[in-house]
Formats: structure tokens, sequence, C-alpha cells
């Protein structure tokens, strides 16, 4: 994969600086006065540049020759820069989410019958969002497609970054994130695996199968929902957080694959693009159970300390996905406007 | 070798969690292979892919459309 195009100072910084310096400490790029910053959740150059920043730790860029850059110490200073702003914000928007849930110690006498009970309240509610909705009766082949780009971003790294909590989680939690884990990463069985699944799914539309072609499209708020998982996953004082958004993302999964299955069947999209979210339909079902009963309840059992970032977690998923959806319906909903009125 | 361990997890408002069986029986009597190491068993009945859970409990409509 090569570097991005960069859209704005921060990227450029991060990028430019990538590109230029073959070894060696890489100068901290000109920090973009994070006062230009209006809304850290949806400013695709700061998203663009924490998500490069990122990448090193996965499978980095072939135009880097450094291949020390994933641990200079200078672009370390950087990526914390970005993510204390970009943290800052999840963290406001998740405080401003209303919340009519009763406080944890209410909810039950252990702090993992109180995690447990949090979680399934929070994503009781949701049914197939918005977006899954559209998608089932009323995308069009493109529409279905520019959801399908968007998501790559996602899929294509799909449970990567959980991947990481597993050396820094112990006891039954970790067998349970290991058994969830092995599930997403095929079972066993190469041609299962479903970031692959997914990558089947484009090249069966005649779509790029490579990462890159897709985060030059994506908007921030797709980065960001991307970003919250490597910014819990690759920070230990996350890791109750990274396991509260992955129960959360996994408990409100299978109902919207559901329905964007049966949109891929009403469009006659090829049967790998319905493989992909029928597989979803089951497994998630499965690990929706493994997250919240297994990960999370055993986690703070082990460390109740960590129950209040469970749920910050879990709250942070659902917030900052619903508004990469938001996104999303926007702009569908505009470009019909734009094309009614042409 | 070791017998293998077949373990039954209740998850209380929600499925049965399977590890270690070969097939479900469903009430057709079909059976149903088991193709992931944890499967999840659908106890409320209003599952599309029974035996298999697709987290319809959750959902508040009885009928799913087609």
């Amino acid at each position: 994969m090569r570097l991005p195009q960069p859209c704005g100072p921060l990227s450029e910084g991060v990028v430019e600086t990538l590109r230029a310096r073959p070894q060696g400490l890489h100068a901290v790029p000109e920090p973009r006065a994070m006062g230009d910053v209006t809304y850290p959740l949806t400013d695709r150059d700061l998203q663009l540049a924490l998500w490069v920043l990122y990448e090193l730790h996965y499978r980095g860029f072939d135009d880097v020759d450094d291949p020390r850059a994933e641990w200079d110490p200078l672009l370390m200073v950087s990526r914390a820069a970005l993510e204390r702003t970009f943290e800052h914000a999840v963290r406001e928007l998740v405080g401003a989410t209303p919340q009519d849930a009763p406080a944890l110690e209410d909810l039950g006498d252990t702090p993992a019958e109180q995690v447990t009970a949090a979680l399934v309240r929070m994503t009781a509610r949701s049914g197939p969002s918005e977006v899954a909705q559209f998608l089932h009766r009323r995308a069009t082949r493109q529409e279905f497609c520019s959801y399908l780009a968007e998501r790559a971003v996602h899929h294509l790294r799909e449970s990567d970054p959980q991947s990481f909590v597993l050396p820094r989680i112990g006891g039954a939690a970790k067998v349970a994130l290991a058994e969830l884990q092995y599930d997403e990463y095929g079972g066993g069985r190469p041609d299962r695996l479903h970031q692959a699944l997914f990558a089947r799914g484009l090249a069966s539309l005649d779509l790029p199968t490579d990462l890159a072609s897709y985060v030059e499209q994506a908007t921030g708020a797709t980065l960001a929902s991307v970003n919250l998982m490597s910014l819990f996953a690759l920070n230990r004082r996350l890791r109750g957080a990274a396991m509260g958004h992955l129960a959360a993302f996994e408990a409100t999964s299978s109902l919207p694959c559901d329905r964007i299955l049966r949109g891929a069947r009403r469009l006659r999209l090829p049967e790998e693009v319905a493989d992909y979210y029928d597989e979803h339909v089951e497994a998630d079902a499965v690990h929706e159970q493994l997250a919240i009963r297994g990960i999370c309840a055993a986690l703070v059992a082990d460390e109740p300390e960590l129950a209040p970032d469970v749920v910050f977690g879990a709250t942070a998923c659902l917030a900052v996905d619903g508004l990469a959806g938001q996104v999303l319906l926007d702009g569908w909903r505009a470009r019909r406007e734009d094309r009614a009125a042409g | 070798m070791s017998k293998r361990r077949v373990v039954v997890t209740e998850c209380p408002g929600g499925p049965l969690l399977v590890r270690g069986a070969d097939e479900v029986v469903g009430v057709d009597g079909t059976a149903a292979p088991v193709e992931r190491a944890v499967v999840a068993v659908c106890r409320c009945g209003r599952s599309d892919r029974l035996p298999w859970c697709d987290d319809s409990h959750r959902d508040r409509r009885r009928k799913r459309s087609p």
C-alpha cells in the first residue's frame, strides 16, 4: 500500500515527513493549530493524519523507506497530540449522549452483572440502523457500492485492532477474546477469513480490493470510526473501552447485516457480496454473547475498576458509528436531491 | 487422546452457546452441521435460520419481511 494523498496541513505534515526521510528521526510535522479543528470527529485532515500514523502499526506503506518509522519518538509525539484532540472530542460526544440508564451500581450486585446489564440495555433498543434499512429497501446499485467502498476501510482490516488487546488482558476474558478472534480469522480456514470474504465481495463487483483505494475517498467520520478502534486498542489504559466497543459493535451487527443481505439480494448483487453479510448474521449473534458475557463480564470481574471504561467504549462505538452512518445518509440524500434538481 | 467436551451455556434472554458439538438436530429432524468453534442455538423460535440464532429475539416485530 502507498501513502494516501494528504488533504490538509496535518495529514500533509505526516505524509510528507514519512515520504521525505528515508532514515533516522522524523521531524515532528508542523502541527496545524488544533484551534482550527472545529469538529475532530468529522475533520478529514486530522483523521487521515491519525490513520496514517496508526497504519504504521498494522501493515505499513510501501513508500515509507524507514522500517523504524513505526516507533519514531517524534512521530509518537505527533500521534499523541492528535489522539488527545480526538479522545477529548469522543468523550464530549459520549457526555452529550442522552443517558437514561440507571447508575452502574444500581444494575447489579457485582461489576460483571452491572456491566452485562448496561451493555444489554444500551444495545437492546437498536433495531436495524437507518443505513441498513436504506440499503435493504431503497438503495440503488450505485449507492450500495458506495456503501461497500466506505466500509472497506473497516472491513479490509476487520478484527485487527482487537488483536492488540489480547496480551493486555488475562484469564477468562483473554480466552473469550481469542475464541471470538479465531472465528473472525476464519476458524482455521483461510477462505473464511472475514477480511477476505469482504475482499471477495468487492472483487465480484470489479471493485479494487486494496485498502489504499478506499482510504482516498473515505469521509472523516468513517476514518474516525476506524481510528477509534485503534485508539482504544493501541493504548493499554483504554483496554476496557476497546472491549466495550467490541461488545457494542457485535451486539448491533446481526440485524443490520440481515437487512443489508436482503438489500444485496434485492439488487441481485453477486453471491460473494451476500456471503459476507450472510456469514455475519450468524457469526455476530455468537460474537455478541462472547463479547458481552465472555469478555466484558470476565474482564471487570478481574479488573473491576475498568467497568466505567467498558461502558464508555460501548457508548463511544454507538455514538461515533452513528455519526458516520448519518454522514453517509446525508450524502445519499444530497446526491438524490441534486439529481432531482438537475 | 483426551475426550472432547461438549459444553452448553445459557445466555439469559438469548441463545444457547454450544461448544464442541458436531451437529444440531432441528425440530423438523434435519441435522445442521456445526461449522464454527462456538455456535448460538436459537431458544425463542423466531430465528429465520433455525436452529441458529440470528438475533431476532432483539427485533420487536414478530413477522420478518422477505
